[in-house]
């Protein structure tokens, strides 16, 4: 009995003298965990996939160039989750990695995940970088562990309802989301836009991001024969919509945002996606500071091209790495006050926070699909 | 009123394939009393293969006509399946057929996971694009655009669901399927090898199953591991609406649902003075569901299934 309880609180001290210490990779670095997530399976999960492939990029950079925070070789580990774009997942997933004693998280993709996730990490004080949640919520809480590398919906909404009524010469605007953050965040901001612009919204119509049909709420549009469509959401809804729409007749033109402007769109809209605007945050990656290196370098590494965000991921990493370097240290509290200093000269461009964590002079780049191919058009805001 | 006519036109295209689906349920809760979860990956299974078979195909043999090769993989496709639905009958629900019900129920959902993952795991997360193996005429009738496509769903689907009404009314075999879901134990009495009228059903619901598939892969151009979890849940309400167990209410409860969703996310908006909006597109669907089993609890055109419970 004795002999029990002794082994018992043997096996308990060993555990607490466990805790105390750092972990050790086999050459003797000190390892440091960064957390990512994304939608790793599911209908996005190509996006997902993207984003962890750059933040993997990233980090075997950092672990190349053998880093040395505070006298100590840093060996850097990606542990990254998969939250299937699924905002309860997301919170389940934000926890486990805060368990797992991460000291920062790039992520998460969408929107959605990233506003309930965030309270997570801001709770445990783990600085968050997501490189692609534009919706404005994200770094309207007042955390200040919350941080993006992108330009947010508001910018982009603004940009995108000033291009329907000026540009495109829209009146009537039909506008459609997919109900997630995004998608309406960015679909509310496009909206209140075009109609300060002087555009009519004729209807809102709403879909979700399981659906493959959309031919109701389309055949509801046609009715009202709007000039514009304006779709808030991602690639996967919009390549059918696309289909839809030329099959039931509808001639207006078809306008959406980041979420669309993907290769994987090209692919599922197929000849129907031609003459389609889309936006996306930042600049094309061909004007990229590091664009055409950053192609090239994904491409020997993973034998695939670029999704989209991949770029932003890869800059969000190393915003978070070269804040722990210049503060020389990795624990989350010592680290995060320069983290708001950050003045990086990442692949996307050059990289400051504003006192909210949103990206300072983020821009907003306009294309439009013709023969097949994402063809880009301007550049509106930005000059940092 | 061309509108009016699109909606309607739309609502039949959706709710032929929510019948074709709603079938393979319905029969084998005929005859089991299970609610076979896994049929939705059997349709995406159907869809999956023969999208496989068609880029196979081209590749291989590109001056292949067009036809004949959507005909190889549907065959192609439907096998599949077939074998598919014997084995998970064979492996999974015969081993538990009588164990309490509830076992069953749960070893559907586990093998719809399954499916889900293997197909993850055989095609990746992306979505796929279908073909187009064919050009499509459109045409419009009172107003509404209506492609050669939609015209081939409505009408493959009416074309199979009257030989399954003529098998099971008429044939030998349908007679054994009819005479098992009365009482097995009976119908092992008069000489039915029931076993093997069990796994029938479940081949011929798997076949509809694929067919299904590749119509709804051809129709949106798309197909994805996770396209039969949705389908298949729509189409079970179709087949509890409609009465489970009986295979004309599936019919009715299929075609009934895919003009609901339509007509309902079409004018929702309108009835309701814009108070909600098209996202209530599936609410509208499933509170018909419940007001009819309010006031039906065995479905529009349900038999009475006392004795079998």
């Amino acid at each position: 009995m004795l002999l029990k309880r002794v082994i018992t609180m043997a096996i308990f001290g060993l555990m607490l003298v466990g805790c105390g210490q750092s972990e050790q990779s086999e050459d003797g670095a000190r390892i440091v965990r960064i957390g990512h997530v994304g939608p790793l399976t599911g209908p996005i999960s190509h996006l997902g996939k993207d984003n962890e492939r750059g933040a993997l990029l990233a980090i075997e950079e950092a672990n190349q160039a053998n880093v040395v925070i505070a006298g100590e070789r840093i060996r850097f580990e990606l542990i990254s989750e998969d939250d299937e774009a699924n905002p309860q997942k997301g919170t389940v997933v934000a926890q486990k990695l805060v368990d797992s004693e991460v000291v920062g998280v790039v992520g998460h993709l969408n929107s959605g995940t990233t506003i309930p996730a965030s309270k997570i990490y801001y709770d445990s004080g783990i600085p968050q970088i997501s490189p692609s949640a534009t919706a404005i919520m994200y770094t309207h809480q007042d955390y200040e562990t919350a941080y993006r590398v992108m330009a947010n919906d508001e910018q982009q909404g603004k940009v995108l309802g000033d291009y329907a009524v000026d540009t495109l010469g829209a009146k009537g605007i039909a506008v459609i989301d997919d109900r997630s953050a995004y998608g309406k965040g960015l679909a509310d901001e496009f909206q209140a836009a075009a109609e300060a612009a002087g555009a009519t919204i004729l209807t809102r119509e709403f879909t979700d991001i399981a659906k493959t049909d959309f031919t109701a709420i389309l055949t509801k549009i046609k009715g009202l024969n709007p000039d514009v469509i304006f779709y808030g959401g991602m690639d996967s809804q919009a390549g059918p919509m696309m289909k839809q729409i030329s099959n039931l007749g509808i001639k207006a033109i078809y306008l959406s945002g980041d979420g669309t402007q993907t290769k994987q769109f090209l692919v599922l809209a197929g000849d129907e996606g031609n003459g389609v605007y889309a936006s996306s945050p930042g600049l094309p990656l061909d004007q990229m500071a590091g664009g055409p290196g950053f192609r090239e370098k994904f491409k020997q590494t993973y034998h695939e091209d670029i999704q989209i965000y991949a770029p932003y991921a890869y800059d969000a990493t190393n915003v978070m790495i070269d804040a722990m370097v210049r503060a020389d240290s990795v624990d989350p509290e010592v680290y995060l006050p320069s983290l708001k200093s950050t003045d990086y000269q990442g692949v996307t461009g050059q990289i400051r926070f504003d006192e909210r964590g949103d990206l300072q002079g983020g821009s907003i780049s306009l294309y439009r699909v013709s023969d097949g191919e994402w063809e880009y058009i301007e550049t509106v805001g930005g000059g940092s | 009123m061309d509108i009016f006519a699109q909606q309607v036109i739309n609502g039949l295209v959706l709710g032929s394939v929510y019948a074709l689906v709603a079938l393979g349920y319905t029969m084998v809760y005929g005859i089991l009393g299970l609610i076979n979860f896994a049929h939705g990956e059997v349709v995406m299974i159907g869809a999956m293969v023969a999208l496989a078979a068609v880029s196979m195909l081209m590749t291989a043999a590109p001056e292949m006509s067009p036809l004949l090769m959507i005909a190889v993989a549907a065959i192609v496709s439907i096998i599949t399946c077939m074998v598919l639905a014997f084995s998970i009958e064979r492996l999974a629900y015969r081993p538990l057929r009588n164990a309490p019900r509830l076992a069953p129920l749960i070893t559907a959902i586990g093998i719809s996971i399954l499916l889900q993952n293997i197909a993850m795991i055989i095609w990746g997360r992306k979505y796929k694009t279908v073909p187009e193996l064919f050009e499509f005429d459109t045409h419009i009738i009172f107003g509404a655009n209506i492609t050669d496509l939609q015209v081939i769903i409505i009408g493959v689907s009416a074309i199979l669901m009257t030989l399954l009404l003529l098998v099971v009314n008429f044939t030998k075999l349908g007679r054994a399927m009819r005479a098992t879901s009365e009482s097995q134990k009976v119908a092992g009495l008069m000489g039915i090898n029931i076993n093997k009228i069990i796994s029938a059903t479940f081949m011929i619901g798997a076949g509809l199953g694929a067919i299904a598939g590749i119509l709804v892969a051809g129709n949106y151009s798309v197909a994805h591991y996770s396209m039969g979890f949705m389908l298949g849940l729509k189409a079970f309400t179709a087949a509890v609406l409609g009465g489970i167990g009986n295979l004309g209410g599936a019919v009715l409860g299929g075609l009934l649902l895919g003009l609901i969703e339509s007509i309902g996310a079409g004018y929702i908006g309108q009835l309701t003075g814009g108070f909600l909006g098209s996202h209530y597109q599936d609410v509208f669907a499933f509170v018909v569901l419940i007001v009819v089993l309010v006031f039906r609890p065995t479905g529009i055109m349900g038999e009475r299934v006392a004795e079998r419970a």
